[in-house]
């Protein structure tokens, strides 16, 4: 039970990693990753909102959805629930803490329509989670879009010194950079299979 | 007539939304790998954007503004949910190849923005014909990524081996970092092309069609502290 857990939460940081070899969430990597605060409060939202979201959209699935044969209004429900949980959440931070506010607040609504999140919501009913290894599948992706998010600001603050030829500038060698940041992450594949075995 | 043209073709070369405006990014990068799914996601793109086009314009002066996207995404998604049954009763291998990319249409940029941009300003007509222009541009695009991906990194061309290329194949290009290199190149030829108008662009908030859901303000403010 326990090695289940964090091979799924290896997998999700390392190998399956949602920026950089899922390709989902490439919006906020390449816009939001200038600055490392800035990737940081992003990084933190997208944890947060990836948590609630499948703490609320897995409980529907398998109580309401699936006992009712309604599973092709997967879809319009998940993104329904995620985008007003979202205003939901901004609201109560807003009003009761305020200082969270400040710092996630401005991302929170810039993610609901992150296609990570609603990503990470889909893929926990197609693999067959339980509702525990959703939140930890959750968590995993999570940590793994902060670590891409936190690797990538590094490297585009060097970026910002070099001397590009002119047709690459600006988002065509992020892109490049992109590229060689996710080379290094093929390095896992392959670990977790021989780790526990 | 020649404004339908243009109405038409803008979208293919002109405004393309994959290589000038950059929208679309994650579907872009994600099924490329392939010539055959990159054209089964630009077809069943465009099918959505073809129908949530057509009737959001239809109903362009019935939705009230303040609660226009949320009503865009209900219609959206339900044009995804269409889609996915439909390729899911006749074309499974299809499904399979696209996976998890196939619902995340929903969350295209390139179909709530031309919805945000366009469907909700012009007629029907011209709605309907942006969309098939808009929806050939991305299908081009992914084709023409797809096209160099498939053949450098595997060796095939829809499944034709290509001589030499087959046992001499790249196969990191088919792999997460050849998509960011791929596109990479091809955005930097773009630039090359359009005398570097393209280069300028921005890839924060201001590009972004869901930038009026999360209220304009918090998004000038971040983009005057990225600057």
């Amino acid at each position: 039970m326990m090695t289940n857990l964090v091979i799924i939460v290896l997998s999700a940081i390392f190998i399956n990693n949602y920026v950089l070899s899922k390709f989902l969430g490439i919006c906020p990597f390449l816009g939001v990753s200038k600055k490392l605060n800035q990737a940081v409060g992003m990084s933190l939202a997208v944890i947060f909102v990836m948590l609630i979201a499948t703490a609320v959209t897995w409980p529907i699935q398998t109580y309401l959805l699936t006992p009712n044969g309604l599973d092709y209004l997967q879809t319009i429900v998940f993104i329904l629930v995620i985008a007003s949980l979202v205003q939901l959440v901004e609201i109560i931070l807003k009003r009761y803490i305020p200082s969270l506010h400040k710092s996630l607040g401005v991302y929170l609504p810039l993610i609901t329509t992150n296609c990570a999140v609603l990503g990470v919501a889909i893929l926990n009913i197609d693999e067959g989670y339980t509702f525990v290894e959703s939140m930890i599948n959750s968590f995993g992706s999570g940590v793994g879009f902060f670590l891409a998010m936190v690797m990538f600001s590094g490297v585009r603050s060097k970026l910002e010194g070099a001397d590009v030829p002119k047709a690459f500038q600006g988002l065509p060698i992020t892109l490049v950079a992109a590229s060689i940041t996710s080379m290094s992450f093929l390095g896992f594949s392959g670990v977790i299979d021989n780790l526990f075995a | 007539m020649m404004n339908k043209r243009q109405n038409f073709l803008k979208g293919i070369v002109k405004e393309n939304p994959v290589l000038i405006l950059v929208l679309g990014t994650c579907p872009t990068l994600a099924v490329s790998t392939s010539v055959t799914s990159a054209l089964g996601m630009g077809a069943a793109a465009t099918i959505v954007l073809l129908c949530s086009n057509i009737v959001i314009s239809a109903l362009r002066r019935v939705i009230p503004d303040k609660v226009r996207i949320p009503c865009y995404i209900v219609l959206i998604a339900g044009f995804v949910t269409m889609v996915q049954m439909l390729v899911k009763a006749f074309a499974p291998a299809l499904d399979d190849a696209l996976g998890i990319y196939l619902p995340l249409i929903v969350v295209n940029c390139i179909i709530l923005g031309r919805a945000e941009m366009f469907a909700s300003k012009n007629k029907v007509i011209d709605s309907a014909v942006d969309a098939l222009g808009m929806g050939v541009g991305f299908t081009l695009a992914l084709l023409l990524m797809a096209t160099i991906r498939e053949i450098l990194g595997n060796g095939t061309w829809m499944g034709m081996e290509i001589p030499v290329l087959a046992d001499n194949n790249i196969s990191i290009m088919t792999m997460a970092p050849g998509g960011f290199l791929v596109f990479g190149i091809l955005m930097a030829v773009v630039n090359k092309l359009t005398g570097g108008k393209g280069s300028k662009k921005s890839f924060g908030c201001a590009g972004c069609p869901s930038a009026e859901l999360c209220g304009k303000a918090s998004c000038e403010d971040k983009d005057k502290e990225a600057q």
